[in-house]
C-alpha cells in the first residue's frame, strides 16, 4: 500500500478512455463498479467535450457479486453495439472488475459480433494512466492496421494526440501545416479524431510523425517492426527542436528541409532589451518526461533561464530525465509524490516553476508563479484560442506564456528605482495581474535554515531587495554564512554574499 | 402547507419505475469532499486503488490545499497477491500518517469497491487501531464503495457509523442529522432558538469533543434525504425520528420547523410568529426567479436523491412542471412527506439505466434537465438546457435565506440562454 493524495495520473483505464473519446466511430465498453462514470466528467467538463465518452460501463453493484457478473458484462457489450453500431468494439476491466476476473475479451468474442472486438489489458495495480493510452493505442493498431501499398505521394500518420492531452488539439494543427511545408501529406491522424477504418489505412503513409512519446511510442514501435515505417524521434516544441524535427523529416521523406520562419517571434523577443531581466531566472521543470525535455531545453537556450532542478512523474521515461538531468548539472526528480515535488520545489525556491496543474497549486501556495508545460491540466488550459506548444507557433505561445506570470522587464526596473512609491510597493506584484502574488520569500522564510540568525538590521535590509529576488538573496545569504560557519547573519554579511554570487 | 398523511392525489401513490441499466452516478467516495470540511479534526483514509484517488481529486474539481485530511492508501499488487498482509500495511499507514498528523482526533477508515472484493475486514482493522489510537485519536470504518453507495450514500453510511458508536444517552434531546454548510447551520440553529429549541445536538459532530448520546428519548431529524440508513441506526439505537418535508424553499422549511415544534410540544403559532420575517424575504426571492420557472417542463436525472424534494420546492414554490423525477434511491419513511406535497403526474423513477433515460430526455426535450457532470455539456450541445446536480450538493440551499438561492440555481441556466446571442454550433 502506498498513501496518495494528489495523483498525476489516473488510472490505465482512464488512459485507454483518452484514446476510445479522441476516436470516431469506436466504442468502448468498460466492465467496472458504478461510480467508475466519473471519468466522463473528465472529458465532458474539463475538455468542455460537446459529447459523452463512447464508454459504456456495466456498473454492477454488490448484489450483482452474488449472482452473474459476466452476464452483466456480455449484455452490456450486446446493448452497446446495438445501440451505437460501432466499426469496431473495445472492451475491457476497471481496478475492481480486474478482481473478479470475468475476461471481457473472451465475453465480447463469444458475443459473435460482426465487428472486430479489441481487448485490452491493464493492469491497474501496476500501471498509471499514460500506459493505458499507450497500451490501447498499440491494440488498435495491431488489431486494425495492415501493409498496404503506400501513397504515391510521401504521406506520414501522426501518432499519439488524445482527449484531455494538453494542447494535442492545436499541435495536430500546426505540425501538419510544417510537414505540408516541406510537400507532405498527413495520411491519418490518430487517435484524435481517427475512426477505425482511418486505422486500416494506417500502412498507406511512408513514416509516422510520433508527436507524444507517452501515448504513441508503443504502437510507432510495432508499425516500424510490421509496416516497416520508421517514426520521428523529435518532439518539435521549440525553436531548436523543431528545426531539428525539420531535418530528421527531410531526412526520412526524402526531401529538402524546409521551415517557414516568417511568423516565428520567440528569437528576437528573447534577443530584444526588455527580455534581459529574463537572464539567469532560476526555473524548476517537471511533468511528463517528453514535455519536461522539450521545456528544459528552451529554458536554457532560448529563453536564457537557469534551469536549477527538473523531473518527471511518468517512470518510463526516468532514463531519458535521468541523463537529461546530467546535461544539465542537476538532481533528477523522478516521482509521482506530490508532497516530494513540493518539497523539492521549496527546498530550490526558484523564481519560476514550469509543470503541471499540480505544480501551479504548488507556487500558489508558496507564493512562486507558475506556467503549465504539461498534462495533468485543467480546464484553464484547454483555451478557446489557437495555442499549440509545436512549432513555430507553438514557440511563440511557450514565450508569452512563460513570460506573463513574470513581472514585466521595464517594471521591474521601475520597482528598483519607486520602491517607496504606494503603486510600485512590493506587495503590489505584477502589473497585469489582478492580484498581486505573494512574495516568493514567503517561500524562502518557511522553509529558511532555522540555525542562522537575522540581525535586526540586515532583516531590514534585506526588505529593501525587491520582493521577486529578495528570496534568492535570502537563501544565498544564508548559504553563504553557512558555508563559513557564521551562526549571525549583518548587513555586512548580506553584502559580502551578494559580491561572492553576483554574476 | 397543510402536511396530508396520505393524499390520493399525490405521487405517494404514484407507480414507482424501477430501473437497472449503466448509472451515471459517483459513488460514496464522494462524501468524503464535503464531510472532511464538517469535520475539521478528521482525516479519511480510503484503502483502494488509483481509480478511487483519481475519483476524488476529479470530484474535488479544484486542489486548494497541498495536503488535504483525505488520502488514498493505494493497493498494490503485492497486496492483492497477498504477499503483503494487508491489515500491518493498513496499521503501518496508518501509523505513519497519525505521527505525521497529530492533529487529527477522528480518522475514518473508507471502504472501496476493490477493498472489499478482495473482503478486507476494515471493521476489524478499525477496532484494532482504537485500541492503539484511542482516546487520542478514535478510529471509525465505513464504505464508500460504488458498490454499496451511490454518491450522497458515503455520507449516509459515514454518519450511520458514527450514529452507531454513539454512548447511550436517555436524555430528553433533539438531534438533527445531516451535514449542513456552516453558514446554513448557524441560521437553522438561529430558527430552533427562536422557537424555544436551543440545545440542538448535531450529527456529524463538528469535532471529537462534542459529546452527544442516543436513547429512547431522543427524537432526530433529518436536513438530508438521503440519510436512509442512518434513519435505520437511530431507530435501533431506540430514537424517533420526525418525518416531515426536507427544509427547501419557504413551505419546506416551514413545514420542517411545524414538524419539530410540533414533537417538542411548540405551538405551530409560535413558529408562524418568528419565522414571518425570513418567510416573507424567502418568498420574495423566490417570486424574483419563479418567473423564470413558472411552466417550466423540467426533468430530474437521478444523481443525489435531493431529487424528490427539490422537485417539490420546483413544483410547488416555482411553478415548474415535472416530467421524471429520477432517484438514485427512494426511501419511502424520509421522502414521503414531500412525495405526497407533488401534485400526480411526472414520472417518479429509481435506479437508472442511462441510455434509456436519455431516450426519454430527448424525446420530451425539457426546458431544463438536471443532470450530472458528464452528461450535462452533451445535452447542452443538442440544445436542452441543464443544471448540474453536484452544485446543489456543493452549495446553500436550505433554509429561507437560501430559497432564492436555490431558485437561481434553476433560473440561471435559461436566463443564460436566453441572453446569449450567438449560437453554439
Amino acid at each position: 500500500m502506498k498513501l496518495a493524495v494528489w495523483t498525476y495520473e489516473g488510472p490505465p483505464h482512464v488512459g485507454a478512455m483518452r484514446v476510445a473519446t479522441a476516436m470516431k466511430g469506436l466504442h468502448f465498453v468498460l466492465h467496472a463498479p458504478q461510480g467508475d462514470t466519473y471519468a466522463d466528467l473528465l472529458f465532458t467538463m474539463i475538455e468542455r467535450r460537446n459529447h459523452r465518452p463512447p464508454v459504456s460501463y456495466t456498473t454492477f453493484q454488490a448484489r450483482d457479486l452474488g449472482s452473474d457478473t459476466a452476464v452483466l458484462f456480455r449484455d452490456a457489450a450486446q446493448a452497446a453495439y446495438d445501440r451505437f453500431q460501432p466499426q469496431a468494439l473495445m472492451v475491457g476491466a476497471s481496478c475492481t472488475a480486474e478482481l473478479i476476473q470475468d475476461d471481457p475479451g473472451g465475453l465480447a468474442e463469444a458475443l459473435g459480433l460482426p465487428v472486430p472486438v479489441i481487448p485490452l489489458e491493464l493492469p491497474s495495480y501496476q500501471r498509471k494512466e499514460n500506459f493505458g493510452a499507450d497500451e490501447t493505442l498499440l491494440q488498435i493498431v495491431r488489431a486494425l492496421a495492415r501493409p498496404m501499398a503506400r501513397t504515391a505521394h510521401v504521406s506520414c500518420n501522426l501518432v499519439g494526440p488524445t482527449a484531455l492531452g494538453f494542447r494535442h488539439r492545436d499541435d495536430i494543427t500546426e505540425v501538419t501545416a510544417l510537414l505540408e511545408e516541406m510537400g507532405i501529406a498527413v495520411n491519418v491522424v490518430a487517435p484524435y479524431d481517427a475512426t477505425p477504418a482511418d486505422i486500416a489505412r494506417f500502412g498507406a503513409a511512408h513514416f509516422n510523425v510520433l508527436m507524444y512519446p507517452e501515448t504513441g511510442e508503443s504502437a510507432c514501435r510495432w508499425l516500424e517492426r510490421n509496416l516497416d515505417q520508421p517514426y520521428t524521434k523529435t518532439v518539435p516544441i521549440g525553436v531548436g527542436a523543431t528545426r531539428d524535427f525539420v531535418d530528421e523529416v527531410a531526412q526520412l521523406a526524402g526531401v529538402a528541409p524546409r521551415l517557414d520562419t516568417s511568423r516565428l517571434r520567440l528569437p528576437w523577443y528573447s534577443a530584444s532589451v526588455d527580455s534581459t531581466y529574463l537572464t539567469g531566472k532560476r526555473v524548476f521543470v517537471f511533468g511528463d518526461g517528453t514535455h519536461v525535455a522539450a521545456a528544459a531545453r528552451i529554458a536554457r537556450d532560448e529563453m536564457g533561464f537557469q534551469v536549477v532542478g527538473l523531473g518527471c512523474y511518468n517512470r518510463e521515461m526516468a532514463r531519458p530525465i535521468r541523463a537529461l538531468a546530467r546535461d544539465f548539472g542537476v538532481d533528477p526528480l523522478i516521482t509521482d509524490d506530490y508532497l516530494e515535488v513540493e518539497a523539492r520545489i521549496a527546498d530550490l525556491a526558484p523564481e519560476m516553476i514550469l509543470g503541471t496543474q499540480m505544480e501551479r497549486h504548488i507556487g500558489k501556495r508558496l507564493g512562486i508563479p507558475c506556467a503549465v508545460i504539461s498534462a495533468p491540466v485543467h480546464v484553464q488550459d484547454f483555451p478557446a484560442r489557437y495555442s499549440p506548444q509545436m512549432g513555430i507557433e507553438g514557440a511563440n505561445v511557450i514565450f508569452d506564456t512563460w513570460v506573463h506570470p513574470l513581472v514585466m522587464g521595464l517594471e521591474e526596473h521601475l520597482l528598483h528605482m519607486f520602491r517607496e512609491d504606494p503603486e510600485f510597493n512590493d506587495d503590489a506584484g505584477p502589473s497585469h495581474h489582478a492580484h498581486g502574488a505573494r512574495p516568493p520569500e514567503a517561500a524562502a522564510q518557511a522553509n529558511g535554515s532555522a540555525n542562522v540568525i537575522w540581525m535586526d538590521e540586515a532583516e531590514r535590509e534585506l526588505r529593501k531587495v525587491p520582493f521577486f529576488v529578495r528570496g534568492k538573496a535570502r537563501r544565498n545569504t544564508e548559504a553563504f554564512a553557512a558555508e563559513r560557519g557564521q551562526a549571525e547573519i549583518s548587513v555586512e554579511t548580506l553584502y559580502e554574499a551578494k559580491a561572492h554570487y553576483a554574476r | 402547507m397543510t402536511i396530508q398523511p396520505k393524499s390520493l392525489s399525490s405521487c405517494a401513490q404514484a407507480p414507482v419505475l424501477k430501473e437497472r441499466g449503466q448509472h451515471e452516478v459517483f459513488c460514496g467516495l464522494t462524501a468524503i469532499i464535503w464531510l472532511h470540511r464538517k469535520m475539521p479534526d478528521s482525516f479519511f483514509l480510503v484503502i483502494g486503488s488509483r481509480t478511487c484517488a483519481h475519483l476524488l481529486q476529479s470530484a474535488a474539481g479544484v486542489m486548494i490545499f497541498a495536503e488535504p485530511r483525505f488520502g488514498t492508501a493505494i493497493l498494490e499488487e503485492t497486496d492483492l497477491a497477498g504477499m503483503a498482509d494487508a491489515q500491518q500495511e493498513i496499521d503501518r499507514e496508518v501509523e505513519r500518517l497519525l505521527s505525521r498528523r497529530t492533529d487529527i482526533r477522528r480518522l475514518f477508515l473508507v471502504g472501496s469497491c476493490p477493498s472489499e472484493v478482495i473482503k478486507l475486514d476494515l471493521s476489524k482493522a478499525a477496532e484494532r487501531l482504537n485500541a492503539i489510537h484511542a482516546p487520542q485519536t478514535q478510529v471509525f470504518n465505513f464504505s464508500g464503495s460504488g458498490i454499496e453507495t451511490t454518491f450522497t450514500q458515503g455520507e449516509d453510511a459515514c454518519l450511520s457509523t458514527l450514529a452507531d458508536g454513539l454512548p447511550q444517552d436517555n436524555a430528553h434531546q433533539l438531534i438533527i442529522a445531516g451535514a449542513l454548510p456552516d453558514v446554513v447551520q448557524d441560521q437553522m440553529l438561529d430558527l430552533l432558538s427562536a422557537i424555544g429549541l436551543s440545545d440542538v445536538k448535531l450529527l456529524p459532530q463538528r469535532t471529537a469533543q462534542d459529546n452527544i448520546g442516543i436513547g429512547p428519548n431522543t427524537h432526530v431529524t433529518f436536513v438530508q434525504p438521503f440519510l436512509g440508513d442512518t434513519h435505520d441506526t437511530v431507530l435501533r439505537r431506540g430514537a424517533k425520528p420526525i418525518y416531515a418535508p426536507f427544509p427547501f424553499g419557504e413551505l419546506g422549511t416551514t413545514a420542517w420547523l411545524k414538524a419539530v415544534a410540533g414533537r417538542f410540544g411548540i405551538d405551530p403559532a409560535v413558529v408562524d410568529r418568528v419565522t414571518e420575517a425570513p418567510r416573507a424575504r424567502a418568498r420574495k426571492a423566490v417570486a424574483a426567479m419563479r418567473e423564470d420557472l413558472a411552466g417550466k417542463r423540467v426533468f430530474l436525472m437521478p444523481d443525489s436523491q435531493l431529487e424528490i424534494p427539490l422537485a417539490r420546492f420546483l413544483s410547488r414554490e416555482c411553478g415548474a412542471e415535472l416530467i421524471e423525477v429520477g432517484t438514485p434511491f427512494l426511501h419511502r419513511s424520509l421522502t414521503e412527506p414531500d412525495l405526497s406535497e407533488i401534485a400526480p403526474g411526472p414520472v417518479i423513477a429509481e435506479g437508472q439505466d442511462v441510455e434509456k433515460q436519455l431516450d426519454r430526455v430527448r424525446a420530451a426535450r425539457p426546458d431544463l434537465t438536471v443532470c450530472g457532470l458528464g452528461l450535462a455539456n452533451p445535452l447542452e450541445a443538442e440544445g436542452l438546457a441543464t443544471k448540474w446536480a453536484i452544485e446543489l450538493v456543493f452549495s446553500p440551499i436550505h433554509f429561507y435565506e437560501q430559497a432564492g438561492d436555490l431558485a437561481g440555481l434553476f433560473a440561471r441556466p435559461l436566463r443564460r440562454r436566453a441572453l446569449l446571442k450567438v449560437a453554439a454550433e
